[in-house]
């Protein structure tokens, strides 16, 4: 259950404030998975829009940080949950702008009369206390205020720096509470930010938080940078430059800011991947003009595998999150077509069968779904399960391209470009297709790629 | 290569312009003559004044404003009979200075997807090498390299604009 590991791997007994509470009750429980054979592709329903409110967290005895006032932080961390929950398209949260502050004493004992009369289904509240060592401790409660009763709590300790990571922990635990999905918005996003006219784009490979925030350029734009992929880790970043002037690919470990080439092979390389476990690399490699797709170990050394030897170009490629087979495009048969095989290159058969183009298909991290793009006439995001059933486009717009899924399987993002200026923008959307918003990002991108939940 | 590139446009705008008028402005933004350079002594080619026989702007002003590319259909590309004439004038070029190498830069338009364009532009720089070698050029002497739909010529999101975007452009290596 990736949220029990995360959320213990940051929990902490909150001693004093949480004493009449024994531990074990903070824990979330975990959400349930679903079947793989499950009939409906949509689980949650989106008619039903929760309202929250979202009160400032109170900071007991407010201290500055290198991150600012510990009162401040709490309004901060309460904003995150707000934007998040708002985000997901499931709730419309209240504040904290406009609602009641709350005392600490309301944290462990909420006035549920008076939500009631704010007609609010659920409440947050929580707390920002400054240790003695500089560090964060955050509390973070769920309630229902129909039923007068807590649903979760949790705790967690984080450098100052860190404390949206905590407002997000946060967040993951109320979303998986209240619609028994997976959590997600505390995972990353690598992209390509553009700037500069149609003719003559600069593209620099960013980072950002999922929400937008603690963005980062990594790249200058002196050479064209494409195609980002996060390690799952979220080590190192696998993704296309012509730094050399030629289209190659590199791993760009974060840490050092040092770049290797993942093959030492003189052919162009492009549409890198990464396993599900961090172990081996999916690249395409054009020898002479044909394109194929090939594996190689993550660490180095070994000599790459060559998975496709049809003519034509067989290019991109994504796991199933167990790792045994690969999802990828070829136009073997004529146009791009979307195709699957065992991820040692046998079994390869198609599957999109709806009419028009497919390309740049990605596995579900739940692995029940592939997401697409599909040409025909307009570019448009969509999704089947793998055997090419139940086909469905979340999207509409002149070209949507490239769609990349959130950690939970239940969102996607990909990029939109704008006939004529050639302006790009990320988006994101629900599986219902509803909830398309656009991304906060400093300037234009393209090639999202969404990381798993943070370790 | 970039450069390369720049220099060719520029060239073709200048071309298109005002060259009649103002050749001799133009010409002052060339670089000068280099002594050593392959074929000057023998060449008796139209090469104007400035212009170093064997670089990109005798290339270019030896095949012709828009004699360095040809262009493909929408997924396509095979070499049809305007391209081979194309090619064919290159391979002549590239059969007067042996020193000579060159680049195909393959294209492709915007509508398409990223990742399957830059394969789609590999396969179309190859396509003009393969043809230009079948004319008896040194294959070494070509390198190709694809930049997918990464950069467009014309900037209109229309069949005419995509039309002169799926292309492969032979660029003279300095």
């Amino acid at each position: 259950m990736r949220l029990d590991r995360s959320v213990t791997g940051f929990f902490l007994a909150l001693l004093g404030i949480f004493a009449l509470a024994p531990l074990a009750k903070a824990q979330v429980a975990p959400p349930p998975v679903p079947a793989d054979d499950e009939p409906e592709l949509v689980e949650f329903d989106t008619a039903k829009i929760r309202r929250i409110a979202v009160p400032a967290l109170v900071a007991p005895s407010p201290a500055d940080t290198p991150a600012g006032n510990s009162a401040n932080l709490g309004r901060q961390i309460a904003e995150v949950i707000s934007a998040n929950l708002r985000n997901s398209g499931l709730f419309e949260p209240l504040g904290p702008a406009g609602i009641r502050p709350i005392t600490l004493a309301e944290v462990t004992a909420p006035q549920y009369d008076y939500w009631k009369g704010r007609n609010v289904e659920q409440l947050i509240e929580g707390f920002v206390r400054v240790g003695g060592d500089g560090n964060l401790t955050v509390g973070c409660y769920l309630y229902d205020v129909n039923f007068g009763q807590e649903q979760a709590r949790l705790g967690f300790v984080v450098a100052p720096r860190d404390w949206r990571r905590a407002a997000h922990k946060c967040s993951d635990a109320i979303y998986s509470k209240l619609t028994g999905e997976l959590p997600f918005f505390d995972s990353r996003i690598a992209y390509i930010a553009e700037t500069g006219p149609k003719g003559k784009r600069v593209k620099r490979l960013a980072i950002m938080d999922s929400d937008g925030a603690n963005h980062r350029f990594i790249t200058n734009g002196q050479s064209t940078a494409l195609t980002p992929r996060f390690s799952p880790n979220y080590k190192s970043i696998l993704y296309l430059s012509y730094q050399d002037g030629n289209p190659r690919i590199y791993v760009y470990d974060i840490d050092s800011g040092r770049q290797r080439l993942i093959t030492a092979s003189k052919n162009p390389t492009f549409a890198p991947r990464w396993s599900p476990d961090g172990q081996t690399i999916l690249y395409s490699m054009a020898v002479a003009g044909n394109t194929d797709i090939y594996k190689i170990s993550a660490a180095g050394g070994a000599s790459p595998v060559r998975l496709t030897n049809a003519p034509g170009i067989d290019v991109g490629g994504s796991f199933s999150p167990d790792g045994r087979q690969i999802v990828f495009e070829s136009d073997r048969g004529g146009s791009q077509q979307v195709y699957v095989m065992g991820a040692d290159g046998s079994g390869q058969r198609r599957i999109s069968m709806g009419g028009g183009r497919y390309a740049t298909p990605e596995w579900s991290p739940r692995g029940d779904l592939i997401a697409y793009t599909r040409i025909a006439g307009d570019f448009r995001v969509g999704v089947m399960r793998p055997d090419g059933s139940g086909e469905r486009l979340l999207t509409d717009s002149w070209q949507d391209e490239a769609p990349t899924w959130a950690p939970n399987g239940r969102v996607i993002q990909f990029f939109r470009t704008e006939r004529n200026s050639g302006k790009t923008s990320v988006w994101q959307v629900d599986l219902t297709g509803r909830n398309e918003r656009k991304l906060p990002t400093p300037v234009d991108g393209s090639d999202p790629a969404w990381g798993p939940v943070l370790p | 290569m970039m450069t390369n590139k720049a220099r060719t446009f520029a060239l073709l705008l200048l071309a298109s312009t005002a060259l009649a008028a103002c050749g001799k402005k133009e010409v002052e933004n060339l670089p000068p003559v280099a002594d050593n350079t392959p074929g000057s002594t023998t060449d008796t080619g139209p090469t104007g004044p400035g212009i170093v026989p064997g670089s990109q702007e005798d290339f270019i002003q030896s095949v012709g404003q828009m004699g360095d590319r040809i262009f493909f259909d929408t997924d396509r590309f095979n070499i049809d009979s305007a391209d081979q004439a194309t090619l064919q004038t290159q391979a002549q070029w590239l059969s007067r200075y042996p020193q000579a190498r060159v680049t195909v830069e393959g294209h492709a338009d915007e509508r398409g997807t990223r990742d399957y364009n830059l394969a789609l532009g590999e396969r179309r720089a190859n396509a003009a090498k393969n043809y230009l070698a079948s004319l008896g050029v040194d294959a070494a002497r070509i390198q190709t390299v694809s930049y997918g739909k990464e950069r467009p010529q014309a900037l209109g999101s229309n069949e005419e604009a995509w039309a002169q975007n799926r292309r492969a452009v032979t660029v003279v290596i300095r």
